[in-house]
């Protein structure tokens, strides 16, 4: 047997180990390191804080007492984590988004920041809490018993266990308070807590499955005698009720998701979404696994135990009276680790929710200047969670002396169950339905837990306690249909499936009830809109007015919450965001919800808002905010902004139109234009051909001179008709696009020899000097060196023609530009005019007198579609003293020579 | 006899053919190549006849026309008007604006003096 003062020394040792892991995570956290802290396997394990001293004696224990029917309570969240992706996602998205620290929090911020709500659900989870957590003292002190009446007689009794009992309770206060208190942010995460936990977690399995397959193979007899065992028990026919298993079912896959300690390991504590994942199937295994040998060791329990001994302590008393003495010291530590975890997680979740939504708020309103007395809110803040987790617990311990431990374990669990799920519908209808509103939520609540304790509750301290006999056997007053377990005369049902159907019944009716009738505040509907649309718009959050806030109250305020670090740097980099130095950003609606949301945090979304909103004046919804709210806004929203886009569209369309009809005009004008001008261009020399042929025709006594005259201008004419035929084929072909290019080595100064000749001399003036740079020239280029000469013989002829000084230059240049081989034609005279260099490339673009000219107007334009087709350009280089034109050639036809 | 044409044009070789049949006629021609100063010169010589080209540097016929017709004196002095646009609305804007005559290029030599002959009774 086992030495008591060994067992305690085993205990305490056990202790050490884990305030060693919750050290070594903490600050592997604080570092950044481990990175299989932050796995979905710690996160998974971390959720069989769900798997209590309840479970781990109790499941036996219920076993023994109503057969399979323990099954349920692993059942529901199996269930619950299976369908992760309908609901457990959505809680945690929105538990990150709006910082979620507790459910009290998420029920108040739902709905529109609600202290009111805050309070009362976590009234709600201390009163469904304070049994559970009396409950695992109860089963640590019934351990301890088991080994000190199995050990020597006499030293230890009942005072001693209660003694125990008090100091686990110190023991573990300290604890929570030393890990789950380091951070005043519950969204940073506690890694030190989890990371024990997690650890407690295999501890609770490897105890439960040892001493499983110590009763299967060592006392059993292997697996198919066990079976056959289990056959021969009272288990065996004990009834299933079908009533009881839907009931328990519920209540196990509503606690999972409404009970504090669950709330804080599955949604603040969750590090990444995806974890979900991993625990959607990982959590229901180590269920299982958990769940696996709890039957086997009922059956043999009854079956090998002396009769009377308590069905729950089995776990730890079959391999004792086996004197197993180091397996039962596994079990006692597996049982040991159960309680602890659910104690410490509870204690955290719940004085987050106590020193949130009461001590704040009550030093709030007492210090009417708020956050702007003197004094550091942060200690203030930590003070109140650490207090509130010596209060938890010392009212588990008051509640465990006071029932005595006399209670079966199941059916306290079953109770704080009940309780904590009243928070359910306020839960899912907040998550899921954006009809739901505050007043609803409050009149579900207040009924539903109403209902738990006058049901429940109360008559579950025993007759006598605080519900007389006569109350319970007759009704108050003696009206029947009131008594607490038979609501409506429903007397046939097990007293805990009539507690939750009427609860749960008149909770969700309510809820849902005066949801419908009551109409929500502008701040309940925009909450509404991100909870129940958190995966649509994530960011965003309720509206502060511009402005009014001081930026330095604030960061006071924030300081003394978040530390004086953390604040000066979350300001900083708020006013770096916006363009500005220092730590006094400008106090913008949105930099105002970032600090609210990160202080909600620390102190919970009310107190943040309440707090900032002390010191801003007054939180407004803009309109803006308000079009979020409601769907049909969305939708009309969404509507209208199809209409505008077709409308857009069709605006598009007539612009396209008008811009087609639009060319279309200006192209007949143009076309009217061309016509009119190749018209006169024709008629002109068809005007002096015909006058002088009909003189020619008709007189006969022309003088001679004359007669040959004439005939010279006819001829003339004759030969400008041509030429401008010729222009404007030649340009139709361009423009066309029909023309074929002949691309051909050529060498520049070749095609200039060439243009420079054909373009003949001036005739009866002074011949025009042509300056040349032959090294420049010496380009050979792959193009079509016909029309290319082309275009240099019109502008060397043009500068021939129009040149207007005295001793006429042109100069011919060779460059590079761009990489690009320009040509420029340089002369001396007087230039174009500002007004009509824009028009000289257009067709019929004479400026000077057609007498002069001697073409129709179309060279340029002629050498600007050649110029066009061939790849290059051509331009006029204003201000270079006079005409000047810049031929700049395709690079692709230059080639360096 | 001796009576004047004043030839408001700016084509050399149709100021020459012009001139050469009005001059075998007997006509006096004055000649006018410039749009701008054309109406100044209508003043100043006050011929019996202008034949005013359409198209001329610097001024419009139309524009030039137009001044006469609203100018006391000149109002009804009779206008032959050439062309080389031809077009239809050509015509009818120099008739709304009061052309004596209008008549395309190119123009029949005998046609161009009978219409002279006929505009100033001659």
């Amino acid at each position: 047997m086992i030495a008591f003062d060994m067992l305690v020394a085993i205990c305490l040792f056990y202790v050490a180990i884990l305030f060693g892991v919750a050290f070594l995570a903490e600050r592997g956290g604080r570092r950044g390191s481990n990175a299989w802290l932050r796995s979905p396997l710690v996160y998974t394990l971390s959720l069989s804080v769900y798997c209590t001293a309840w479970t781990f004696y109790g499941a036996v224990g219920y076993a023994a007492r109503s057969g399979l029917e323990f099954v349920t309570i692993y059942l529901g969240p199996t269930l619950v984590l299976i369908g992760w992706w309908w609901t457990l996602r959505k809680l945690v998205r929105i538990g990150k988004t709006q910082r979620i620290t507790s459910i009290a929090d998420l029920i108040s911020s739902r709905y529109g920041k609600s202290n009111m709500l805050g309070v009362i659900v976590t009234l709600i989870a201390v009163v469904g809490t304070t049994p559970y957590i009396a409950l695992q003292l109860q089963s640590v002190t019934l351990s301890f018993a088991v080994f000190a009446a199995a050990g020597a007689p006499g030293p230890w009794q009942l005072v001693d266990l209660n003694a125990a009992a008090f100091s686990v309770a110190i023991g573990l206060a300290v604890f929570t308070v030393f890990f789950g208190t380091r951070n005043l942010d519950a969204n940073e995460r506690h890694h030190g807590v989890v990371t024990a936990i997690a650890v407690e977690a295999v501890v609770k399995l490897i105890a439960l499955l040892a001493v499983g397959i110590f009763v299967v193979w060592g006392i059993g007899g292997g697996a198919q005698a066990t079976l056959d065992r289990i056959e021969a028990s009272p288990l065996a026919g004990m009834p299933v009720a079908p009533g009881r298993w839907i009931g328990l079912t519920f209540l196990a896959g509503a606690a999972i998701l409404t009970l504090p300690r669950m709330f804080q390991v599955l949604v603040v504590e969750n590090e990444d979404e995806r974890h979900l994942a991993t625990a959607a199937w990982a959590f229901p295994g180590y269920v299982f696994l958990m769940s696996l040998f709890v039957v086997p060791i009922a059956a043999i329990g009854l079956a090998e135990m002396p009769p009377g001994a308590n069905p729950d302590l089995f776990v730890l008393t079959l391999p004792l009276a086996q004197g197993r003495d180091g397996l039962a010291t596994l079990a006692f530590l597996g049982g040991f680790s159960s309680a602890t975890s659910m104690v410490i997680v509870a204690a955290i979740a719940l004085s987050t929710m106590v020193s949130n939504h009461i001590v704040m708020p009550l030093f709030l309103h007492w210090t009417r200047s708020g956050a702007t007395m003197s004094g550091d809110v942060r200690t203030l803040v930590l003070r109140a969670r650490r207090l509130s987790i010596g209060g938890v617990l010392l009212l588990g311990y008051l509640y465990y002396r006071l029932t005595g431990g006399s209670e079966a374990l199941a059916e306290i669990g079953l109770i704080s169950f009940a309780g904590v799920a009243q928070v359910l519908p306020a839960l899912l209808g907040g998550i899921l339905w954006r009809g739901a509103t505050r007043a609803g939520a409050l009149a579900g609540l207040t009924v539903g837990f109403s209902l738990w304790a006058y049901t429940l509750f109360l008559p579950s301290f025993g007759e006598g306690a605080v519900m007389s006999a006569g109350l319970l056997a007759d009704g108050p007053w003696g009206i029947g249909w009131l008594r607490p377990q038979g609501l409506f005369g429903l007397d046939g049902l097990d007293p805990l499936v009539h507690a939750v159907v009427f609860s749960m019944g008149a909770n969700a009716l309510a809820f849902t009830l005066v949801s419908l009738f009551d109409f929500p505040g502008p701040m309940e509907r925009l909450q509404a809109a991100q909870f129940v649309n958190v995966f649509d718009h994530s960011p965003a959050g309720q509206g502060w007015s511009q402005g009014r806030a001081e930026a330095e109250d604030l960061l006071l305020m924030a300081q003394r919450i978040l530390g004086a670090d953390d604040a000066q740097r979350l300001f900083q980099r708020a006013a770096a965001d916006q363009g500005k130095q220092g730590y006094l950003p400008d106090t913008t609606p949105e930099f105002l919800r970032g600090l609210e949301r990160k202080l909600a945090g620390s102190v919970g979304a009310a107190t943040a808002h309440a707090m900032v909103g002390q010191i801003v004046g007054r939180s407004s919804v803009s309109v803006e905010d308000l079009m979020k709210v409601a769907d049909e806004t969305a939708q009309m929203m969404e509507y209208s902004s199809q209409l505008e886009a077709k409308s857009e569209e069709l605006a598009r369309t007539a612009r396209q139109l008008r811009e087609v009809n639009e060319k279309l005009t200006e192209l007949s004008v143009q076309k009217d234009a061309f016509l009119s001008q190749i018209s006169h261009e024709l008629r002109t020399p068809m005007t002096s051909i015909r006058a002088f042929s009909e003189i020619l025709m008709e007189d006969d006594a022309l003088p001679p001179e004359r007669l040959a005259d004439y005939s010279r201008i006819i001829h003339q004419e004759s030969m400008r008709l041509t030429r401008l035929l010729d222009d404007l084929l030649d340009l139709s072909v361009l423009e066309n696009g029909q023309v074929s290019l002949h691309p051909q080595p050529v060498s520049l100064s070749d095609l200039l020899d060439r243009s420079v000749a054909a373009a003949g001399g001036r005739s009866g003036r002074a011949p025009m000097a042509i300056r040349r740079d032959p090294a420049a020239e010496r380009v050979d280029l792959v193009t079509d060196g016909d029309r290319l000469s082309q275009v240099f013989i019109n502008l060397v002829s043009n500068a021939q023609k129009y040149c207007d000084a005295a001793d006429p230059v042109l100069t011919i240049s060779v460059t590079e530009v761009e990489g690009r081989v320009a040509v420029d034609f340089v002369d001396n005279g007087s230039g174009i005019p500002d007004r009509s260099q824009s028009i000289i490339f257009e067709k019929f673009s004479r400026l000077s007198d057609p007498r002069k000219a001697g073409g129709a107007g179309l060279g340029l334009a002629i050498c600007r579609e050649i110029m066009v087709r061939l790849g290059g350009s051509i331009v006029y280089l204003p201000g270079r003293g006079g005409a000047a034109f810049r031929v700049t050639l395709p690079s692709r036809c230059a080639e360096a020579a | 006899m001796d009576k004047r044409v004043l030839l408001i044009e700016d084509e050399p070789n149709i100021i020459e053919a012009i001139r050469f049949i009005l001059a075998r006629d007997g006509w006096r021609v004055d000649t006018h190549a410039d749009g701008t100063t054309a109406f100044d010169r209508v003043a100043e010589t006050r011929p019996d006849i202008v034949i005013l080209d359409v198209m001329l540097p610097g001024r419009s016929g139309f524009d030039i026309l137009r001044d006469i017709r609203a100018d006391a004196g000149l109002g009804g002095l009779p206008v032959l008007m050439l062309t080389a646009k031809g077009q239809v609305k050509d015509r009818d804007l120099a008739e709304r604006m009061g052309a004596s005559r209008f008549m395309a290029k190119p123009f029949s030599n005998t046609e161009v003096l009978a219409s002279v002959r006929e505009l100033t009774g001659a």
